[in-house]
């Protein structure tokens, strides 16, 4: 897979980054991702992410559960073996709801969460190229990718600028396992904003 | 838009001038540190205990259950009654982590980690109980619905026992991910300050290669709300749906419909108790008394004691009903099985009138609920008086029921009725020694995030706003951040 070339930039305070990530963004650069150390409010907006559709598939798959459990309990209990339990209905819908709750919420959360897995690509024995060993502790680093065109001192500079502690040059790898990123697609659209 | 600024009234929920890295470097430390001779001996402890359950569930298979004192009046005693009280001690941990996440209580983020661990560990204790009891236990997969070669005859959907297996099976599986999801970020801080290669190898892989990317982080936030909507139902079902083995019985004491939400009040009440009794322990243990704070310990008695009388409430509800009801064999249960100090198991249900209505309303007093003492102490009374709730009901209710030729002689248990109990104490607490040892025991992500609102340091440095008029406060962007240029897409 094609390794390129990135300008990291970090940052040690969130007050210091959104500013920075508007100017760089209206500078025009095409920034690659920002790594944080946590849940960091309004930066996916800020960077132009779309809201993720995670909870739309978390309730696509709890509807799936629940039809899998009206499905199959009511194929068996009234026509696979009808069990006659003391003279009650066949059809005891009102019995069944426990199990439908439940079987909704596994298929919800176990859909959900390999969704999440595959979508951020995580799974165990995975290698990604980490920019900055600190981004999981109190940097907030910023990389940006660069192209034949761009001057990397001048971005270098623009960035220390712009409030960066560290900055630093690599030429990585940054694809993800299934190379989608060789296609180009980059995961969020960068969209820049008219200043 | 996140909230900025929180008034100096509330208590700061981290103490301490702290940045970033000081707090990865505080809740990182027990892992990266050798274990004290006090964590040896608590483990070695635990093992031990471990090993002797193991020893009286290889006595269980080998001669049956026939060596538990059951009988055919009282078929449910202390296993029964020890899944019970587990399932519930499992309640708090994710009563913790979703309903306070939902209803946004930013002091859940101390001791959520820890609580979410806890009740992973307690369901499976909890999930021995009824697997051991069916004595048969190489036959334990014929709860599951499949296509099997006995006709295919399916298990009965309509029996709250196998609802329960579904109930219990959900919960264990959706607290896991729940809880790993969450840990995912923490796992990558201590593989990213890893010293070692095998330490960088081994948390490299349980971090599933996290590197915090932003739209990872978004991802991750959604996944947490919607599990958290999810296990909010969820936690109330299940305890509901083990009620329901009761209340869908005919047998008096058992046959009420006042059980769900008393059975869900005391899960919580004494899930809270057990994150207590843990919490005092790690904060003094870990020296996280800057993360786990009085205040988290103060808002954890307050549920205690809104529980515990909500509890109280039932009892006293069931004993009225027992007369109101003018039914003579639910008033035989309530009045004379129970309330009666003298009859063969009075003393177990005042022994939990004693330790779970009485006591907690100790914590009335402030002083009381910030005394770490009492703290401790109320908190393992909870649990024994939450024991002897579910032994109340479960021995009190069978032992005379209808026909006196059916009553039961005194039922005590065996060495290894005991020891599969103690065995269980043994597997919780193993696990818990090494997940303490080896994971984040608080959320270190979660705390960055409202280190800058609500952390002692930085609530000072805001100590000026409350004097600015609200006009100007509500127009200067000093309560929420504002994010600029937000596209629309």
């Amino acid at each position: 897979m094609a390794k390129k070339k990135f300008v990291v930039g970090c940052f040690n305070d969130e007050a210091v980054l959104f500013p920075a990530v508007k100017k760089v963004r209206t500078a025009g650069y095409k920034i690659h991702d920002v790594y944080t150390p946590f849940a960091v409010h309004g930066l996916d907006h800020a960077l132009g992410l779309r809201e993720t559709s995670l909870h739309t598939a978390g309730f696509i798959y709890g509807i799936t559960g629940t039809s899998t459990a009206l499905g199959c309990i009511s194929w068996i209990l009234t026509y696979d073996w009808p069990l006659n339990i003391g003279g009650k209905p066949h059809f005891a819908l009102p019995a069944w709801i426990p199990i439908t709750f439940e079987l909704t919420v596994l298929f919800a959360a176990v859909g959900m969460v390999l969704t999440f897995c595959y979508l951020c690509q995580l799974s165990p024995f995975i290698k990604k190229h980490h920019f900055h060993a600190r981004a999981t502790d109190d940097l907030f680093v910023m990389v940006i990718e660069t192209t034949d065109k761009t001057n990397v001192d001048d971005l270098t500079s623009f960035l220390s600028n712009a409030g960066a502690v560290e900055t630093d040059v690599q030429i990585a790898e940054a694809g993800w396992w299934l190379g989608r990123y060789d296609k180009d697609e980059v995961p969020f659209q960068n969209k820049i904003v008219a200043a | 838009m996140h909230l900025k600024y929180e008034s100096q009234l509330r208590e700061p929920l981290v103490y301490g001038t702290k940045t970033y890295h000081d707090v990865t470097e505080d809740i990182v430390r027990p892992i990266e540190a050798k274990p004290s001779k006090l964590w040896y001996i608590g483990f070695y402890i635990a093992v031990a205990l471990l090993l002797f359950g193991v020893y009286a569930l290889y006595r269980d298979v080998t001669y049956g259950i026939g060596q538990w004192n059951l009988n055919k009046t009282i078929g449910w005693g202390w296993d029964i009654t020890n899944f019970v009280w587990w399932v519930g001690i499992g309640h708090a941990g994710t009563l913790i982590s979703a309903i306070l996440l939902l209803f946004r209580q930013g002091w859940r983020t101390g001791v959520n980690r820890a609580a979410e661990a806890m009740t992973i560990f307690a369901v499976m204790c909890a999930g021995q109980f009824p697997i051991w009891h069916m004595g048969r236990v190489w036959m334990a997969f014929f709860v599951l619905p499949y296509a099997n070669t006995r006709g295919p005859l399916w298990v009965n959907f309509n029996s709250p026992l196998l609802w329960d297996v579904f109930a219990i099976s959900t919960y264990f599986t959706v607290s896991l991910l729940f809880w790993y999801s969450g840990l995912l970020p923490d796992l990558a801080t201590v593989r990213d300050r890893a010293k070692t290669k095998l330490r960088k190898h081994l948390y490299g892989i349980a971090s599933f290669g996290w590197t915090g990317s932003t739209k990872h982080w978004q991802r991750h936030e959604s996944l947490s709300l919607v599990l958290a909507g999810l296990s909010t139902p969820l936690v109330l079902s299940v305890h509901t749906i083990v009620s329901f083995d009761f209340a869908t019985s005919v047998v008096p004491g058992w046959h009420t419909t006042i059980f769900p939400p008393y059975f869900v009040a005391g899960a919580i009440f004494s899930g809270f108790a057990m994150v207590q009794t843990l919490m005092v322990i790690i904060r003094k243990v870990f020296g996280m008394e800057d993360y786990i704070t009085m205040g988290h310990i103060e808002a954890m008695n307050k549920v205690i004691v809104l529980t515990g009388s909500i509890v109280g409430v039932a009892y006293l509800t069931e004993l009225f009903m027992g007369w109101y009801s003018q039914n003579k064999y639910e008033g035989y249960t309530f009045w004379y099985s129970r309330a009666n100090l003298f009859s063969p198991y009075g003393w177990s249900y005042w022994g939990m009138m004693a330790c779970n209505v009485l006591s907690p309303q100790i914590f009335w007093f402030r002083k009381m609920r910030r005394n770490l003492f009492v703290t401790f102490f109320m908190s393992v009374i909870v649990n024994i008086g939450m024991w002897f709730e579910r032994f109340v009901i479960i021995v009190t209710s069978l032992y005379r029921d209808y026909l006196p030729s059916a009553w039961s002689v005194y039922y005590s248990p065996t060495i290894w009725e005991i020891g599969f109990y103690t065995g269980t104490f043994g597997l919780f607490f193993t696990c818990f020694f090494l997940f303490a040892k080896y994971f984040p025991v608080i959320a270190i992500a979660e705390i960055k995030y409202v280190l800058k609102t609500t952390g002692e340091s930085y609530k000072d440095k805001m100590g000026h706003l409350e004097h600015v008029p609200a006009e100007v406060f509500a127009h200067s962007g000093h309560g929420h951040t504002v994010v600029e240029n937000e596209s629309t897409n």
